[in-house]
């Protein structure tokens, strides 16, 4: 079984943003509106998180793109009286919008904060209305959504893989936001193959991941040079 | 038109007055006590139909005032069941006029108290999932079963004691005969009848206890289970419980103050209750400090960044205020007030009691909130205000309460008759017989 996971080169990112971009799109992530999203309504399933270090005037800007870590051992599968979050054998973490009922415990238990809720009916501008990705399901009000790692696109990788009667090679199946970076700095691909780019970078010394003490065991995992 | 019933003969005539004469402050408070009821309904419709979004919770402080809410409706539904099983069990002579009401608290709050989880679901339709595709292992579920379970026990528990003075409503015919006839179960005040329902509330006295300790522990655990700083701690479970004993003590004072003033109960409600009361409250408001004081404690001396962070962001970020408040409500009003005799009246019990109410509501608020708005990830710090329809099913939730409870005095004794009858007839000789098989002498005195 493979076991799919993301290395964010901070190294080589510059933090344009490309990233969340594409995801919003490929995802259909509904638009929320400035005021709303000043409110903390903003719906990013991925995410950059901005740090400033340093006192004025030397101030440094660190950026750093953050999906959802499809935890190996996920503190919001644990907490769902419903079964609307769950992780699949190749270790991605799903969920079930149709079974979601909105309590938002995942939310409150995920140390990453990788999720969002829909306060409102999703909403877009009318032109992206006629534009929406048909492999994946636009939600409704009321409940939990979060990063798949575009979990629609490898079904359509396995599809193509099995009619051709082969393995998945490595880097067929990307995410919207690792095949958008301007910068190459996502690599995405299967930890448990000893010949994938993620499994030879998961090996760097620069490799980290957040929170390591806290036994989530995410499977994004950044790089970043020690100082 | 009925025919008049006649009560005025009775010893307890008081007790029965509320049920058979309705003045017009009845109908002024139902009145009032709707409008709120429907505004917080209204609020809620609003809210099932734009979504969550009317309310001020966002990301990351995603729990907020309902979450709060039911953690302190349920701890103050701990009043009563529990409060009244103890003195039960110990045989304290003086429960006689407050078990009944400290019970009705619970049934009503604890009512009140579950629905809240389902105010604050995204998606109330589909509740019933809960059932359906339930997860055991989820402290949502573990709620779900144990509140369950203790509305069950208590409102059998608040119901059975109810049964002989239901019958005796009954044999006073008039208004609502067939309800009475139907609730009293055939009730003839046999000696066997009497054994049987003796029995019975023992059994649910004893069984009622370990209930709704598991309830607050419970509600401790959906915060305690998570790894957020803040709640991930051992002591929550007993804390709880604690807080939730305090707090229904306190709101159980302020019921039988105003019950007193409202019903003339003066005969009934004395100055030692108040006192007892008053003590016992001081004892939990001494405990509720030692495990908010060993809690702090142990954060601060280990000093984990994300648990200490947290920890001076309630010392001293935008919810100081409320930290303070809650110190100075919880543990500084009610020993003084408490603790010195000159203040020990019945006014300075209210005041305390007050404090404390208001004190416990500002605890559940100093859990919930100050630790989801500091996720550990790099966010920007979260900042909270509730909206105007959290507000309105706030005082829709106390309304409920309020009118839960006028409607309860209106059908049937805040005070149990029977028990107090029982108490005149037979309490002075067995607290005799008990008092002398304590004292040293022939063993041939204690039966």
């Amino acid at each position: 079984m493979p076991k799919w996971a993301m290395i964010i080169d901070l190294d080589k990112c510059t933090g344009c943003g490309d990233c969340m971009a594409a995801c919003k799109l490929e995802n259909n992530i509904a638009i929320v509106s400035p005021e709303e999203a000043n409110n903390g309504r903003v719906m990013f399933w991925m995410d950059m998180i901005t740090m400033y270090e340093g006192e004025y005037p030397n101030i440094q800007i660190k950026r750093m793109p953050k999906p959802c870590f499809h935890c190996d051992n996920p503190p919001c599968i644990k907490v769902c009286p419903v079964y609307a979050t769950y992780i699949n054998d190749e270790g991605l973490v799903g969920q079930v919008y149709h079974r979601c009922i909105g309590c938002r415990y995942c939310m409150v238990a995920c140390p990453y904060t990788a999720k969002v809720f829909n306060w409102y009916e999703p909403e877009w501008p009318e032109e992206f209305k006629v534009c929406f990705n048909p492999d994946v399901s636009v939600r409704m009000k009321g409940v939990v959504e979060k990063c798949s790692f575009c979990a629609h696109r490898l079904i359509t990788v396995k599809e193509t893989a099995d009619s051709e009667e082969r393995e998945i090679r490595d880097e067929e199946y990307l995410p919207a936001c690792s095949e958008s970076c301007p910068a190459d700095a996502i690599y995405f691909g299967d930890l448990d193959n000893r010949e994938s780019k993620v499994y030879n970078l998961s090996r760097s010394s620069r490799a980290f991941r957040e929170f390591e003490d806290l036994g989530t065991e995410p499977k994004v995992i950044y790089l970043l040079k020690k100082e | 038109m009925p025919k008049k019933i006649q009560y005025d003969y009775e010893t307890d005539a008081v007790l029965y007055r509320p049920i058979y004469e309705t003045g017009k402050g009845f109908y002024i408070t139902v009145g009032i006590l709707l409008l709120i009821i429907l505004w917080a309904l209204f609020m809620y419709i609003t809210q099932v139909w734009f979504g969550l979004g009317v309310t001020g919770m966002n990301q990351p402080i995603t729990w907020g005032f309902y979450i709060v809410n039911f953690v302190f409706f349920i701890g103050i539904s701990h009043a009563g069941t529990l409060i009244s099983a103890i003195l039960r069990l110990s045989k304290a002579e003086w429960r006689r006029p407050i078990t009944r009401m400290a019970e009705v608290i619970t049934a009503i709050v604890l009512a009140i108290g579950g629905l809240h989880p389902i105010l604050d679901l995204g998606r109330p339709d589909r509740v019933l999932n809960l059932f359906t595709a339930g997860r055991l292992q989820s402290p949502l579920l573990w709620d779900v079963t144990s509140i369950t379970a203790y509305f069950t026990a208590s409102t059998i528990y608040l119901y059975l004691p109810m049964i002989p003075d239901i019958a005796r409503l009954r044999d006073k015919g008039g208004k609502l005969t067939w309800l009475y006839n139907f609730l009293s179960w055939g009730w003839q005040d046999t000696e066997h009848q009497k054994k049987v329902l003796n029995r019975a509330i023992n059994i649910l006295m004893i069984m009622v206890i370990p209930i709704a300790i598991s309830v607050h522990t419970v509600i401790s655990y959906i915060f305690s289970m998570t790894l957020q700083p803040g709640w991930h701690s051992t002591i929550f479970g007993p804390y709880f419980v604690v807080g939730a004993i305090f707090s229904g003590i306190a709101a159980l004072l302020i019921l039988m103050i105003a019950s007193r003033k409202v019903f003339h109960l003066e005969n009934y409600l004395k100055k030692i209750h108040f006192q007892y009361l008053g003590t016992l409250l001081l004892i939990m408001s001494l405990l509720w400090f030692y495990f908010t004081f060993s809690e702090y404690l142990t954060g601060i001396f280990g000093s984990e960044p994300h648990e200490m962070h947290i920890i001076l962001y309630k010392f001293t970020g935008p919810y100081a205020i409320f930290f303070w408040g809650m110190i100075l409500c919880n543990f500084i009003i009610p020993v003084i007030l408490l603790g010195f005799k000159r203040f020990k009246t019945i006014t300075g019990i209210l005041f305390a009691s007050i404090a404390v109410v208001i004190g416990m509501w500002l605890e559940r608020l100093n859990i919930v909130v100050p630790s989801l708005a500091n996720p550990r990830i790099e966010l920007p710090i979260g900042i909270y205000f509730p909206s105007i329809v959290e507000w309105a099913l706030f005082m829709g939730g106390i309304a409920v309460f309020i009118l839960g409870y006028v409607l309860f005095s209106k059908f049937f004794p805040i005070i149990s008759i029977w028990e107090t009858e029982e108490g005149r007839k037979e309490a002075i000789t067995e607290v005799e017989e008990r008092i002398q098989s304590y004292l040293p002498g022939d063993e041939t005195i204690s039966k």
